[in-house]
């Protein structure tokens, strides 16, 4: 085993000619890649999805097995050495902070990488506290970490990975499922870590416009993870902005899509009195007091904890309100003295409020595409030829349609989007509830969603969303419903 | 912010959980060893004595002792009513056959499984895992790999409360909750293996990028101590079993897994 | 190098080890709900045909196949039913820490029947033979520690009962769940997630 260079903060990584294909799969996930990386260099991995690029930066943390979970063929160098042998020089964050917290206390979490890099227990704790000062976590070590933010757990991670001290550290998305607030400490915690300790840092995300500041080099991966570009961040968006927006990365300073709409709102459907909502076993936020009517888009905002998610639950009538009304106009209800929506059957929510959940996968009940769709229009008891025209039209407009015998837990983040929307609408509601719809999404995928919506809203459905995008919010709400405020509502626009 | 630099000791009045197993063990594998209702009660009665020395929380105690009692009770009835004919005949109908030897049979084995099952409880009520796994690992020196591996997927199983609730949402709002109960419950727990399995498989990703694994030895950031205490419990649960035995031997109740 | 070939590695990798314990915790709780559920119906099933109770075991005895199915590694089955019992042991139930002897033996019972073919065969038919074992373990185990003093005829009908019930709730369910857990794709990083490759949407 050839040992480490001494004293070299940042780590050298290189790559000739490396193929790495995934066990059970036809095609190769990367063919061909060169690719040079000098030690404290800060490079942003640009590409569309599907180019192979968690695939790299899971073999350059050495997490790639080549005996039983792939093929390899090529080189692939950190410091000299094959990764599996360089562990000590090398931490990964990736994106999905939930999956990555692993003890039930902080200080124990952050102090999991030293276990199990044999330091002494002598060091762990002095360093867990550094670590924790680091990146802005000023939690007691015995905080528990099932109580933290998503911008928290992925600060956690970070710090956990920080303690080891690498000299390569990897991002995989760090901050594509957070809030703008979380986006923000996470990529300040990165700065101030890569800064003091000049490790190379490689990063992945499509929302660039916070991470371009950071880095000095872009490189951008084509459809069989080769490099396509490479170069200055000023440079590559320079030559290769319009290839990029149509990969869909958020390319910065790009157009925003204009909207032209016909705001005539209806009749209301759903009316809020005092509405207090919240989970059954936390607080409740109170005093709203709001109509949502045909025709129109509302849109809930408000910081991390104030509610949103139980509102859109309670909206959707999945959720009983904890104090004050909410009721649906006579016309609308299914029958006269059964005006809240938690005390409807299901079946007649289903022509009525359809939801969107922020995890798309909690909405899947069958076993592809095509029986997905289907599921809404048969529990109404259509017959079939209705129900296959209703399917084709959808699978249509969302491009479903090459997928309609995949199993729903295959497919990409953006596609799940697609067709959790679309089964809402299958059965064709007057109002449509979603949770968060854009969280992760690249840039196609938003545009569509963004155009989509509006379309139906145009068309006489009443569309909810709770969300933190800024951007989407101001193209889309005729109405915003502001939480963390009590009795908050900013007014139709 | 804390500034201390130390192992924290918050759980340093609590027993190493590595101790408590043991323990019950010890006492479990004495009384199973013979079906006779003198070494039964002797060793409850003692174990009652040990518990209310060591302060164990006595209201979750009574919830699951009572649901123990219970199922106690039951296996007795299926014993008296079932159970190999001797002495005098009570009540004869089909199969059922309740004789003096079944009855006298039956309390041995209600007393029996209350004086077995009430150990684990008692000893187990306030076991955090993370203590478990770290004595596990670094006392009774079992794998690391595996120890830990375990401790993580038993964590991650805890958070999959709020999925299971999100996936009862989502069945109400796509218009199938309104019947087929089991069926939809079935189908509710597939979809939570789904995700448990999906997680799991994520969280063996991260703890790999942190290095789990890469070396064959680790350190351990929080001490597993096994001193006089634990070394009290482990002796005075064999003193339990090794006072039942000799009561059950000496007054001729010995019934070495029921060859009498 | 060809891309299907099924490479032979016995030794666990760290996703082996989180996923099999991910499944045996969950089985685990199952055990639980069934300690407590089993009573009534097991008092109706033995009023019925003494010995009878014995059909409810099968739901003990499916964490040690289903983590060997989903695994398919040397001691996978030992694993997973042990790693059921203690939790369904921590929690607390009315045979204490013999609940753990009981895995042991049962997930041996599994162990030894996937060991007999080699750790090669996964199908249909090996799934029902280790469920079976691993119920004339249990039944076995059961017997001689609990049910001392029975008639001939309890013995035999908890025996016959017990196996019938391994076979299929611990076998044939088993099977059926994992094959729906590879058509999910969640089985990807897993050999038994590969072959009868799920309806993929890439290729």
């Amino acid at each position: 085993m050839t040992p480490p260079p001494r004293h070299t903060r940042g780590a050298a990584v290189l790559a000739r000619d490396w193929h790495w294909r995934h066990a059970g799969r036809a095609q190769w996930a990367v063919s061909g890649l060169d690719l040079t990386i000098e030690p404290g260099e800060r490079v942003l991995l640009l590409g569309a999805s599907g180019s192979g690029k968690s695939t790299l930066l899971q073999g350059f943390a050495g997490l790639l097995d080549s005996d039983e979970d792939g093929d390899e063929s090529g080189v692939l160098l950190v410091d000299g050495g094959p990764p599996a042998e360089r562990r000590n020089r090398i931490g990964m964050v990736l994106q999905n902070p939930d999956a990555q917290v692993i003890l039930s206390r902080v200080g124990d979490d952050v102090a999991f990488g030293m276990e199990n890099f044999r330091v002494p227990r002598a060091e762990i704790w002095p360093r867990v506290q550094q670590v924790l000062a680091a990146t802005g976590l000023n939690l007691p070590v015995r905080h528990d970490t099932s109580h933290l933010s998503g911008g928290q757990k992925q600060r956690l991670a970070l710090a956990g990975v920080l303690a080891m001290n690498p000299g390569l550290l990897l991002l995989d998305e760090p901050t594509a499922n957070l809030d703008p607030a979380g986006v923000g400490e996470v990529r300040d915690a990165v700065v101030a870590a890569v800064e003091r300790s000049g490790s190379t840092l490689i990063v992945i995300e499509h929302r660039t416009a916070a991470w371009l500041p950071v880095v000095n080099r872009v490189i951008v991966l084509g459809h069989t993870g080769h490099v396509v570009a490479d170069g200055s961040p000023e440079e590559i968006l320079d030559r290769q902005r319009e290839d990029l927006r149509r990969a869909g990365v958020w390319v910065p300073g790009a157009d925003l899509p204009v909207l032209a709409r016909n705001r005539v709102p209806g009749t209301p459907l759903l009316r809020a009195d005092g509405l207090s909502v919240g989970y059954p076993s936390s607080a409740a936020t109170g005093g709203l007091d709001f109509e949502i009517s045909r025709g129109t888009t509302t849109v809930v905002t408000g910081p991390n904890g104030a509610g949103k998610s139980a509102l859109a639950l309670t909206l959707g009538g999945l959720l009983p309100p904890r104090g004050g009304h909410l009721s649906a106009d006579p016309g609308f209800a299914p029958s006269a003295h059964r005006r809240e929506p938690v005390r409807w059957r299901s079946r007649e929510l289903l022509t009525r409020i359809g939801s969107v959940f922020q995890n798309p996968e909690h909405q899947f009940l069958t076993g592809s595409v095509l029986d997905e769709l289907a599921l809404g229009p048969r529990a109404l008891k259509q017959d079939s030829a209705t129900v296959t025209a209703v399917c084709t039209e959808l699978m249509e407009r969302l491009h479903l349609a090459h997928l309609a015998q995949a199993n729903p837990y295959t497919l990409s983040g953006g596609e799940q989007r697609r067709l959790s929307v679309a089964t809402v609408l299958a059965t064709k509601p007057e109002t449509v509830m979603l949770d968060e719809p854009t969280f992760g999404q690249d840039r196609n995928t938003w545009e569509e969603l963004l155009h989509l919506l509006a379309d139906i809203a145009e068309h006489g459905t009443a569309v909810v969303a709770v969300t933190h995008d800024a951007d989407f919010a101001a193209l889309l709400a005729d109405q915003q419903i502001e939480l963390g405020q009590y009795d908050a509502l900013a007014g139709p626009r | 912010m804390s500034t201390i630099a130390t192992v924290p000791t918050e759980h340093d009045t609590n027993i190493n959980p590595v101790a408590k197993l043991l323990a019950a063990s010890a006492i479990t594998v004495g009384l199973v060893l013979s079906v006779d209702w003198m070494s039964a009660l002797t060793a409850l009665i003692l174990e009652i004595a040990l518990l209310l020395v060591l302060r164990v929380r006595l209201r979750a105690l009574a919830k699951r002792g009572a649901l123990i009692a219970v199922a106690a009770a039951m296996t007795a009835v299926t014993i008296a009513l079932y159970g190999v004919r001797s002495g005098t005949v009570h009540w004869h109908f089909l199969l059922i056959t309740v004789s003096d030897g079944s009855l006298s049979l039956a309390i041995a084995t209600f007393l029996r499984v209350l004086a077995i099952a009430l150990p684990a409880v008692f000893l187990f009520i306030d076991t955090d895992p993370t203590e478990l796994a770290d004595g596990l690992g670094q006392v009774v020196r079992l794998p690391a790999r595996f120890v830990l591996g375990a401790l993580a997927g038993v964590r991650m199983i805890g958070l999959l409360g709020q999925d299971w609730q999100y996936l009862g949402y989502a069945r109400r709002a796509r218009g199938v909750a309104d019947h087929a109960r089991i069926r939809r419950a079935a189908g509710q727990a597939f979809a939570l293996l789904v995700f448990a399995v999906r997680r799991g498989t994520m969280l063996a990703t991260a703890m790999e990028a942190r290095g789990f694994g890469a070396h064959p030895t680790r350190t351990w950031a929080r001490p597993s101590p096994f001193g006089w205490r634990e070394v009290a419990l482990i002796v005075a649960a064999i003193g339990i079993v090794a006072i039942a035995i000799t009561a059950s031997v000496v007054t001729g109740h010995w019934n070495f897994i029921g060859t009498q | 190098m060809a891309s299907q070939s099924i490479r032979r590695v016995y030794r666990w990798r760290v996703v082996d080890i989180v996923v099999a314990s991910v499944l045996a915790v969950a089985s685990g709780m199952v055990f639980v709900v069934w300690n407590i559920a089993s009573n009534p119906i097991g008092a109706s099933l033995s009023a019925v045909l003494p010995g009878l109770q014995a059909l409810m075991g099968g739901m003990w005895l499916f964490a040690g196949v289903l983590t060997a199915l989903v695994i398919r590694k040397p001691g996978a089955a030992l694993y997973g039913e042990l790693v059921a019992a203690t939790v369904s042991a921590l929690v607390g139930n009315q045979w204490g820490v013999m609940t753990i002897e009981s895995g042991l033996v049962q997930g041996l019972a599994a162990e030894l029947v996937f060991a007999a073919f080699l750790y090669r065969k996964w199908g249909l038919p090996v799934a029902l033979l280790a469920g079976a074992a691993a119920g004339l373990g249990m039944a076995l185990n059961d017997l001689i520690l609990w049910y001392v003093g029975s008639a001939v005829t309890f013995w035999t009908i908890y025996i016959v009962a017990g196996v019938v019930s391994g076979a299929i709730i611990a076998g044939a369910l088993s099977w059926y769940v994992v094959r729906g857990l590879a058509k999910t794709g969640a089985l990807s990083r897993f050999a038994s997630g590969r072959v009868g490759a799920p309806a993929d949407a890439r290729p």
